[in-house]
């Protein structure tokens, strides 16, 4: 009878793993869709207050982003100071570049869609509404009216 | 003779996954996932000349929030908590008794609701320069949830669903029923320093 009796050891197949490649390129290309690069590196502090009745934006090519904060790393505050300082684009900026940066962005973007610029305040929870006001009439002489506090989102309810 | 047949030889494509998850942790650290939330608020245009003649706004029609730099809030001028600041401000913008000291009602025919009372209230939102950006995003945060409640209970009142799943027209239907009507002082600086 040895017919039934393999001849070798008995051993473990190998596993097929050819499609483990597809799997995590799938995963990859996942990611790479939802995500988006970092198109800045943030110069100053930025923890987000939170808020609960938060709406997402629907056009991501139409945001333009104002930081406040103070400045995070070391070398930074030894040259502008610990105070709090904007940020825009890459650079830490004043209050006075605010109406040139309004304007950069509103030329990259076509006719119609300059109506529709949001900027959004992207703020550090622990900076003065001082600060935030000056930013916001500077806004309002620009004429870019639409704004949004950026927040992170916390559950209702809780203080 | 029998031959075997001879196949392709298979590729070892071990390594294959190996590649693919370097590049997926690559792209898992270096992107952000889309973080762009917020409270969305529309600033007033800039007046260029002085108002003259202040609109009169009856007293029973404005809700002063002051929040002072101590991060204080004060209702009308009376210590307040940001816990209670939802419901004072829903009470004050649906005055559903009909109180003399909370805000008018007027009759305002819209579409695909008829006519319906609404609200004259406005909610005045004042702060110094020193207050934090925290608590004014709190404050933002409850006015914003105020109304949105008042809104999701008209629509459940009217349309019998949620405020979110009705259509664009009812929405905008509900907006003109409920408006939103936080108005944000002018900056005026108050005490010495920053």
């Amino acid at each position: 009878m040895g017919k039934f009796t393999s001849k070798g050891g008995r051993s473990v197949p190998g596993m097929n793993t050819s499609s483990m490649s597809d799997i995590v390129f799938m995963f990859l290309f996942f990611f790479m869709v939802i995500s988006n690069m970092r198109e800045s590196t943030v110069l100053v502090k930025q923890k987000l207050p939170q808020a609960s009745e938060i709406q997402k934006l629907e056009q991501k090519s139409l945001v333009s982003y104002i930081y406040i904060g103070e400045p995070a790393s070391v070398a930074d505050q030894k040259k502008y100071g610990t105070s709090t300082r904007i940020q825009l684009n890459d650079q830490i900026a004043d209050l006075s570049d605010i109406a040139a940066f309004v304007e950069a962005e509103r030329a990259q973007r076509n006719e119609a869609d300059r109506a529709l610029l949001t900027t959004t305040l992207k703020c550090d929870k622990d900076v003065k509404m001082g600060d935030v006001t000056d930013v916001k009439q500077e806004l309002r002489k620009a004429g870019a009216l639409r704004t949004m506090y950026a927040a992170s989102k916390r559950v209702k309810n809780t203080y | 003779m029998a031959r075997k047949k001879k196949g392709i030889p298979e590729l070892n494509s071990s390594s294959m996954s190996d590649i693919s998850f370097l590049l997926l942790t690559f792209f898992l650290l270096t992107s952000s996932i889309n973080t762009d939330k917020g409270i969305p608020r529309r600033l007033p245009p800039m007046n260029d000349k002085p108002q003259e003649e202040k609109i009169k706004i009856h007293e029973n029609n404005i809700f002063t929030i002051l929040v002072d730099r101590n991060d204080r809030l004060f209702f009308d001028n009376q210590i307040g908590d940001i816990a209670l600041l939802k419901e004072r401000a829903k009470e004050f913008l649906s005055n559903p008794q009909n109180l003399p000291n909370l805000p008018d009602k007027k009759e305002v025919d819209l579409p695909l609701i008829g006519k319906t009372m609404v609200s004259q209230g406005v909610i005045s939102l004042q702060n110094d320069r020193g207050t934090s950006y925290d608590i004014y995003v709190k404050v933002q945060n409850e006015l914003e949830a105020a109304i949105n409640e008042l809104r999701d209970e008209f629509a459940k009142k009217k349309f019998y669903r949620s405020y979110a799943d009705c259509n664009n027209e009812q929405k905008s239907a509900v907006d003109k029923a409920v408006p939103s009507t936080i108005s944000e002082a002018e900056p005026v600086k108050v005490g010495g320093n920053k």
